[in-house]
């Protein structure tokens, strides 16, 4: 790396530095342009064709045979109409809600894990088991631990002498039921990528804080916090993203119920789906394209500027 | 000797906290599938009157007409097809981006992180696998689900190749290997750890998947795995220990991936696209 030949030094811009100059065209021979092609044709008539298309035929009504451009009546629809709109906001609670408690559940549970605890393989074993079961399992399992009557909650609850509510029954509570059981899902997701983060903190920095007397609380608030931040980025943005998106669970353990209290936008764009209302339906994923990118595209920015600073 | 008691104390603590929230579901699972069907529908956390575990899953797998076998296959077709494609068309993307330096690099960065974050639009992509005649076919699901899943697999894929040593493809070079030869001899069997992390996470990702299959595969011939657990399920009544024989067995093989590949996925991850 030392002894750079002076005919790098225009080559040096688009090639890491001390290689021979040919380097170009060898990237161009060795690393075909083609090699893209058969996952790019996948990727862009499976997805970003539906993508394009779905920003014409949300402003239409559509039955798949017929087209009638009927311009922004679907949006109308769907934030006059109340049942549909009520998924909108509980669209940003659901993400706001479990992203936040995977933040932090998952910081705690991956601090612990990465301690010198007891039975350490055994706690990651357990916390990261639910990641594996299906969501329909996980979403049945709760229905029925929830269950108002026979659920093992309220049963539990009733020992202590807590008269247990409709977890999935109540209107006000099934929505934050469901945030509960996917935080219980996921938080294992978000404490292995904790811990990978942890283990990479360089050891000697807490020695250093030791040794000049910093606590337990000022070791954590001053080195780990700031350097586990590319870790809290990446839980924060793939929860949110799948939370902002979450559909398997909702549609599990409530369909959205009782009535329309914990439908999100997932949930109406496949009801629209089955009812056969095609365009309002894919006006429903266009909304929820908006909501995904204007909460994640600002955020990713914000997080990886201050990234950037430290 | 203070540090040390309370060191076991919170030890016993984390141990007892996690047994109560993440070991008692399960327990739950496992001992109403021992049940029998009256016995079950009291959904309590008691022990079995009867024992009858081979019983259920006898009878879960005759539901039906067999519908679990079919499932079980169809579910294995779609996992093996797509995560198969998938693996191989993303590790040939990360590595010519992670290797070729151009100005088109940041517009397929673009594509890359939208394919992450934006919501698939279901309607159209429905459309126009019905006009490619791919609709309800298994090998239409698969491809939607390589689609779905490429963008997580090159992310994974481009930030490890990153690290391979570029000597490596020199001297491959210098003995006579073409660019193929390159990639799949050289490349592909240096790319195997992460690989193996990428086959993981999908395929429990593909085999749990339950959206897609209910948009993309409608019909009960075509019924995969996490169909199969509405069978015991209706408006009206629950077998619930049918149910929860079904939620076991259908675990067993992403259960058997995990324990197979534990090691290998959180080294892939921290190797990988989660340093963030």
């Amino acid at each position: 790396m030392a002894t750079i030949a002076p005919s790098d030094a225009t080559e040096a811009v688009v090639t890491s530095p001390g290689k021979r100059p040919p380097r170009r065209k060898y990237a161009q021979r060795m690393y075909p342009r083609w090699f893209l092609l058969p996952g790019a044709v996948i990727f862009f008539v499976l997805f970003i064709a539906p993508t394009f298309a779905s920003f014409y035929y949300a402003f239409t009504r559509w039955t798949l045979f017929d087209v009638e451009f009927i311009g922004f009546d679907n949006f109308v629809t769907f934030f006059t109409d109340p049942q549909l709109s009520k998924g909108f906001t509980n669209t940003l609670i659901f993400g706001t809600l479990t992203s936040g408690l995977k933040v932090v559940l998952g910081l705690l549970i991956g601090v612990l894990l990465t301690s010198e605890i007891w039975a350490r393989g055994y706690l990651r074993a357990v916390v990261f088991f639910p990641v594996l079961v299906s969501t329909v399992g996980v979403g049945i399992t709760f229905q029925a631990l929830m269950d108002p009557y026979d659920g093992l909650i309220n049963r539990a609850l009733a020992v202590v002498g807590i008269d247990g509510p409709g977890w999935l029954t109540n209107p006000d509570l099934a929505l934050y039921s469901i945030i509960i059981v996917d935080v219980w899902r996921g938080v294992g997701l978000a404490a292995l990528i904790y811990m990978a983060g942890l283990v990479a903190i360089p050891q000697e920095y807490y020695e250093a804080a030791k040794v000049d007397g910093a606590g337990a609380w000022h070791r954590f608030r001053n080195i780990t916090l700031p350097l586990v931040r590319p870790a809290t980025t990446t839980v924060i943005i793939l929860s949110l993203i799948g939370g902002l998106r979450e559909f398997q669970l909702i549609w599990v353990m409530t369909g959205g119920g009782p009535g329309f209290a914990s439908d999100v936008l997932a949930s109406v764009i496949y009801k629209q789906y089955a009812y056969g209302f095609y365009g309002l339906s894919t006006a429903g994923n266009v909304v929820l394209f908006v909501v995904v990118s204007a909460v994640i595209l600002p955020l990713f920015w914000w997080l990886n500027r201050k990234q950037t600073d430290l | 000797m203070n540090r040390t008691v309370s060191r076991h104390v919170y030890g016993a603590t984390a141990v007892l906290v996690s047994a109560i929230i993440f070991l008692v579901p399960f327990a739950f699972i496992l001992v109403q599938s021992f049940k029998t069907g009256p016995d079950s529908a009291s959904l309590s956390f008691t022990w079995p009157i009867d024992f009858v575990f081979w019983e259920n899953v006898v009878t879960v797998f005759q539901t039906r007409d067999y519908m679990l076998i079919t499932a079980f296959i169809n579910s294995t077709i779609l996992t093996v097809l797509s995560v198969s494609i998938m693996v191989v068309l993303a590790a040939m993307i990360g590595w010519v981006l992670a290797r070729r330096p151009s100005r088109w690099n940041p517009i397929f960065t673009f594509f890359i992180l939208a394919g992450l974050i934006v919501p698939p639009a279901i309607v159209p992509t429905a459309w126009i696998m019905q006009s490619l005649g791919i609709f309800n076919t298994l090998g239409g699901l698969a491809l939607v689900e390589v689609a779905y899943g490429m963008s997580f697999c090159v992310l994974l894929f481009r930030a490890f190749v990153s690290n391979i040593p570029r000597e490596l493809d020199e001297a491959a070079t210098i003995d006579g290997a073409g660019p193929i030869r390159l990639f799949f001899q050289v490349g592909f069997p240096l790319l195997k750890s992460v690989i193996v992390t990428a086959i993981v996470v999908q395929s429990v990702t593909v085999f749990n998947d339950f959206a897609n299959p209910l948009y993309f595969l409608p019909g009960e011939e075509n019924a995969t795995v996490q169909l199969t657990l509405f069978n015991f399920q209706s408006q009206f009544q629950t077998t619930w220990n049918l149910l929860f024989t079904d939620i076991l067995l259908i675990t067993i093989p992403p259960l058997l991936m995990y324990i197979f590949f534990n090691r290998q996925i959180v080294a892939g991850m921290t190797s990988g696209a989660i340093k963030g």
